[in-house]
């Protein structure tokens, strides 16, 4: 008791330095978690990827489209028990800064395969009869305002032209991770326009998406559509929609990589920090720790002070970092609007953050401990006055 | 006329040197003589002359070279840091020139400190710190935190620290050399009341002879060897 008393009353022994140190961690706790999330946000794709599905793309590039008659072939290899196709559409809602993700998929068979959008039996009843609807997620008809029955215009890219959509179901993601920023319309539509405007740009998708019965045979299914089509007009790739996913990250891996080392150097800017005040602590009451010894402590004693000191700011830190980082990462997920499709403070970072946290209290304490420990009792009963 | 009482303290031969760069500095050399139980002694002499090395060999708090320094029969110069620790806790007494109290703690809980290295059980420990603060006139300063006491109220604050686990030794450097004539009068003589009701043996070291004419012997020394001794 006496021993926390201690702690406690040393801690707030000065009041500014130890509320600058705090203020420090806090800004170091919560940027390191902010970091952490956008770092998690550019995983959530693979992530949040199913193991029972598989996407077919052209080997050369996703970039290149594959022939829409491969559907039925794929169809019929053992152990596929659904298909469908999705094509990225690149069109710009008013202008390029709302960026969200457009694909013109089977209407009749693309849901199916995706159960962790939550659209209500009516709702899909009305997109499937309409030629021209649409099916948005909740974050970009939140971000946007849009609701059912609003029209959403786009502005083509890879497909020329005025575009417009109405909006005729909203769906839910059945987990905190899903995706729910995009938006999805008929490849019917898409397809049927192209016929009239470039007749060599039809029946042609983006990519294929694979239900699987057993992820096990993931590889081996895998490797038998590759071969159905080895050395045709479109030669595939196919691979887990992990692995696809994944393949989208690695692009910028660059910037994953400095986003967390930036993490980790805050945090070693902070231990620098927090290493000096302990140094400063330990330096100003050396006679103390001298007259506790002459007393008849012991270095367990007079360390246990310091790192229990050291510990306490840097949890007081952690904890007001760590509840500022919800507030301050909801925020920053509504700045970017629809860039990070899932943005959310993980458990994971959570737990990171503390252990970031107890690893700055207890290094930072080391070299005052070991100091204090070390020095004769005469010579720090010296230091006085 | 009543027998000596017994020798406390036994030093033979101590010789303490220190290092300052290349050179090795002689602080005392050979210093040899017998502390008795219950005597009151005042260590004095010119500033480097080693008195306060003296009372830091005596209290455990710092190693001869050579030597023997044996309290109640135990030679402390070959025990461990930790069975000095322990040794300390239980035998000295520590009163300092700047008190030393710990600014965060009140004086009731300053006083309790080093009964929290014994096993007593908090109640015990309580009726023990008040009446310590008791004894030192400072009954009403028992919430009083170091920084909302003069400087005569710490100092006996440091002196109930002192005796509160009843040490058979009590060492005082310079415990008057920090206040004025008044509060340095109410300290001898509570030093003094130490010495003669509880029978505590005391040592001081002090440059003040009016301080020094509260003991029963005065040692003098100089050059690091002991030189006069004066009985009164």
């Amino acid at each position: 008791m006496h021993f926390l008393k201690l702690i406690l009353r040393n801690t707030l022994r000065h009041k500014l330095r130890t509320g600058l140190t705090v203020l420090g961690l806090v800004v170091a706790i919560l940027a390191f978690g902010l970091l952490r999330t956008v770092v998690d946000a550019w995983y959530a794709g693979a992530e949040g990827a199913s193991s029972t599905r598989l996407v077919t793309r052209n080997s050369i590039s996703l970039v290149f489209p594959l022939p829409i008659n491969y559907q039925e072939r794929i169809r019929r290899i053992s152990g596929v028990t659904g298909i469908s196709h999705a094509s990225w559409f690149g069109g710009v809602y008013v202008t390029e800064k709302n960026f969200f993700p457009q694909f013109a998929v089977d209407a009749k068979t693309y849901f199916e395969l995706y159960p962790e959008y939550l659209i209500s039996p009516g709702d899909m009843k009305a997109f499937r009869t309409d030629r021209k609807g649409c099916v948005i997620g909740r974050k970009l008809a939140t971000t946007y305002g849009f609701k059912v029955g609003d029209t959403i215009p786009l502005r083509g890219t890879i497909y020329p032209g005025a575009w417009s959509f109405t909006v005729r179901a909203i769906y839910d993601g059945a987990e905190a991770g899903t995706d729910t920023s995009q938006f999805f319309f008929h490849w019917d539509y898409l397809n049927e326009t192209m016929k009239k405007a470039a007749a060599r740009r039809t029946d042609w998708v983006g990519v294929y998406v694979i239900q699987i019965a057993d992820p096990d045979r993931a590889a081996e299914i895998s490797t038998e559509v590759d071969a159905m089509f080895k050395n045709s007009l479109a030669e595939t790739l196919t691979e887990t929609e992990k692995a696809f996913q994944l393949g989208f990250v690695s692009m910028t891996e660059a910037i994953v990589v400095a986003i967390r080392i930036v993490s980790f150097v805050v945090i070693f800017i902070i231990l620098a920090v927090m290493a000096n005040t302990m140094a400063m602590t330990a330096r100003e009451r050396i006679t103390e720790y001298a007259t506790l010894k002459a007393l008849g402590f012991g270095p367990r004693f007079l360390t246990g002070l310091i790192y229990g000191e050291s510990l306490a700011i840097s949890l007081a830190g952690a904890l007001i970092g760590i509840a500022l980082t919800f507030p301050v990462a909801d925020q920053f997920s509504k700045e970017m609007g629809t860039l990070f499709p899932v943005f959310g403070v993980s458990l994971d970072t959570v737990y990171m953050q503390v252990a970031a946290a107890v690893a700055v209290g207890v290094v930072a304490a080391v070299l005052p401990a070991i100091r204090v420990a070390r020095v004769p009792i005469v010579e720090g009963l010296r230091s006085i006055g | 006329m009543n027998p000596l009482p017994p020798a406390i303290i036994e030093i033979r031969h101590l010789t303490k040197s220190y290092r300052r760069g290349d050179q090795i500095v002689p602080v005392l050399t050979n210093i040899s003589f017998d502390i008795r139980s219950g005597e009151f002694i005042a260590l004095m002499g010119p500033s480097g002359s080693g008195k306060s090395t003296l009372l830091n060999l005596i209290a455990g708090i710092d190693k001869p070279d050579s030597g023997s320094l044996r309290v109640n029969g135990i030679d402390i110069a070959t025990l461990s840091e930790g069975e000095l620790a322990d040794w300390r806790a239980a035998n000295v007494g520590f009163i300092f020139q700047f008190y030393n109290l710990m600014p965060v703690l009140t004086a009731f809980e300053n006083v309790e400190l080093p009964l929290l290295l014994t096993r007593l059980p908090r109640n015990q420990r309580r009726e023990r710190v008040e009446l310590a603060l008791a004894m030192v006139g400072l009954t009403d300063r028992v919430e009083h935190y170091p920084s909302e006491l003069s400087g005569g109220q710490q100092q006996r604050v440091a002196i109930a620290r002192a005796f509160i686990t009843d040490p058979v030794l009590l060492v005082a450097d310079e415990p008057t050399g920090d206040l004025d004539r008044t509060s340095a009068d109410d300290i001898l003589a509570m030093l003094a009341r130490l010495n003669s009701e509880m029978g505590k043996t005391i040592i001081m070291v002090t440059h003040d002879p009016h301080a020094a004419r509260s003991a029963h012997l005065i040692r003098h020394l100089d050059k690091g060897e002991l030189d006069v001794t004066l009985e009164h």
